[in-house]
């Protein structure tokens, strides 16, 4: 049995080890033959850019080597997919090298695309990316008076990030001495100011508290630059001297060049986790088109789901468990403070009182999450 | 609704949630295709419209059949 994995992030690398782990003796006896193939050799905490924005993590902190965190019987190659045969059974590599399978997990993720928008590659920073984060962080040194306008595209990875990145400026401002100086701007896509409407209600308060302004209905349709000036399709505009965006997503450019689903999103089943059409392709985390949060945490159980399925099949011959839409959010809510919330298909989201402990349990996990890619927690 | 392009099943979620995926699939279309939009959280019976609405797209028809909504948009621009 040849199980390839394609992609080496969250989704991917929980997969494999949990296999691994699963599969050992089929593995050791050379029953099941499990690979791994990544764009990278590096594996990036990308939760942490955040913290590099606000000059509380620097960027090496963000890395380790991928090989460093597989079992031992993964056999990984930095070799990314360009071509999928799909009806083959067959992915064909960069290096030109075929890899056959007879069960195939696309784990790709996602990618920023701020060329999406008019103008928002030259006018806006963003942390959304290593060097965004370091720009960003510099600019925010810089600044000492003025409009920090936050302007959201759609969809983005990490739905929470935008509220988290609006209590951190209003904390780092603080801690500087010049709020008074500073105008905080939020634009929000829907109609309230988050899409989790217990966040929304919870948020409100607080943004009204910490003197944030606030925009809803604000869908980002161009950035003039020059001007210094964000407008929206719905028709209004924000002037500011300092532009932070969260920019719109898409799936990988080979999910899209190989037509295996629009905006480079897979069409997946929302329970068993395969691709539509192909019952031995399993899609995970950001590639899936499944109306849940792009998030690592996402990922992170449906990985578990699929691991449990694909050892099942081999064991007993039927998959086991259905994923139920299991997502979980850190919330930070400042530079001392977090909540979280839990949530999946059939139960909202319940947001906990914010706390410091939650923060520090935060802190930790920016370093637990080491254990968990690998399958440990 | 036989002219329907696409049916956008945004039901039992919570984020991004309903409003967030039409969003999201609006951008995809193009002018002139009318997307279904099927939701299960009370509020996209107005919050949909009122986006639909301001942002200057044309709300064919809202309907909650046994606890589902469906509600068909075409894309203006």
């Amino acid at each position: 049995m040849r199980i390839l994995i394609v992609g080496g992030g969250t989704g991917g690398t929980i997969l494999a080890n949990n296999l691994a782990r699963r599969l050992a003796s089929e593995i050791r006896s050379r029953k099941v033959k499990l690979t791994m193939l990544s764009a990278s050799d590096k594996h990036m905490y990308q939760p942490g850019l955040l913290y590099v924005a606000f000059g509380q993590m620097t960027p090496d902190q963000l890395y380790r080597d991928q090989q460093s965190l597989l079992e031992p019987g993964i056999d990984f190659h930095v070799d990314p997919a360009e071509e999928f045969q799909l009806d083959n059974n067959k992915v064909i590599t960069k290096s030109g090298k075929t890899h056959e399978y007879d069960m195939l997990v696309i784990a790709t993720g996602s990618r920023i695309a701020p060329e999406q928008i008019p103008g928002m590659s030259e006018g806006a920073d963003t942390f959304y990316s290593e060097a965004g984060a370091v720009k960003m962080f510099k600019r925010l040194r810089e600044i000492e008076e003025g409009t920090i306008a936050v302007a959201v595209g759609v969809p983005h990875k990490c739905p929470i990030a935008p509220v988290e990145l609006v209590f951190a400026l209003h904390d780092y401002f603080t801690a500087k001495g010049i709020r008074d100086k500073i105008k905080i701007k939020y634009h929000y896509p829907i109609g309230r100011i988050h899409t989790i409407a217990n966040v929304a209600t919870w948020a409100k308060p607080e943004f009204d508290r910490m003197g944030i302004e606030y925009e809803t209905l604000f869908n980002v349709k161009e950035v003039d630059p020059e001007n210094k000036v964000v407008r929206s399709e719905e028709g209004t505009e924000t002037k500011y001297d300092m532009l932070i965006a969260i920019p719109p997503h898409t799936g990988m450019e080979v999910v899209e060049k190989n037509n295996l689903g629009t905006g480079g999103w897979i069409p997946t089943d929302r329970h068993r986790l395969t691709m539509e059409g192909y019952d031995n392709v399993y899609v995970l985390g950001d590639t899936t088109n499944l109306p849940v949060s792009k998030t690592g945490s996402a990922a992170h159980f449906e990985a578990e789901v699929v691991a449990e399925n694909i050892a099942s099949i081999i064991k007993i011959g039927i998959p086991v468990r259905d994923y139920d839409g299991k997502v979980y959010c850190f919330i930070e809510t400042g530079h001392d403070s977090a909540t979280h919330a839990m949530f999946d298909y059939k139960n909202p989201p319940d947001l906990k009182p914010s706390s410091k402990p939650m923060h520090w349990f935060k802190m930790a996990y920016n370093q637990m999450y080491w254990s968990s890619v690998r399958g440990l927690l | 609704m036989s002219d329907t392009n696409k049916v956008i099943d945004a039901r039992d979620t919570f984020c991004p949630g309903p409003l967030m995926e039409l969003i999201t699939h609006m951008k995809q279309a193009e002018v002139g295709e009318t997307l279904e939009l099927l939701s299960t959280d009370e509020g996209s019976g107005n919050d949909v419209p009122e986006w639909v609405n301001k942002v200057g797209h044309e709300l064919v028809s809202s309907e909650k059949i046994d606890g589902v909504w469906h509600i068909f948009i075409r894309k203006m621009k």
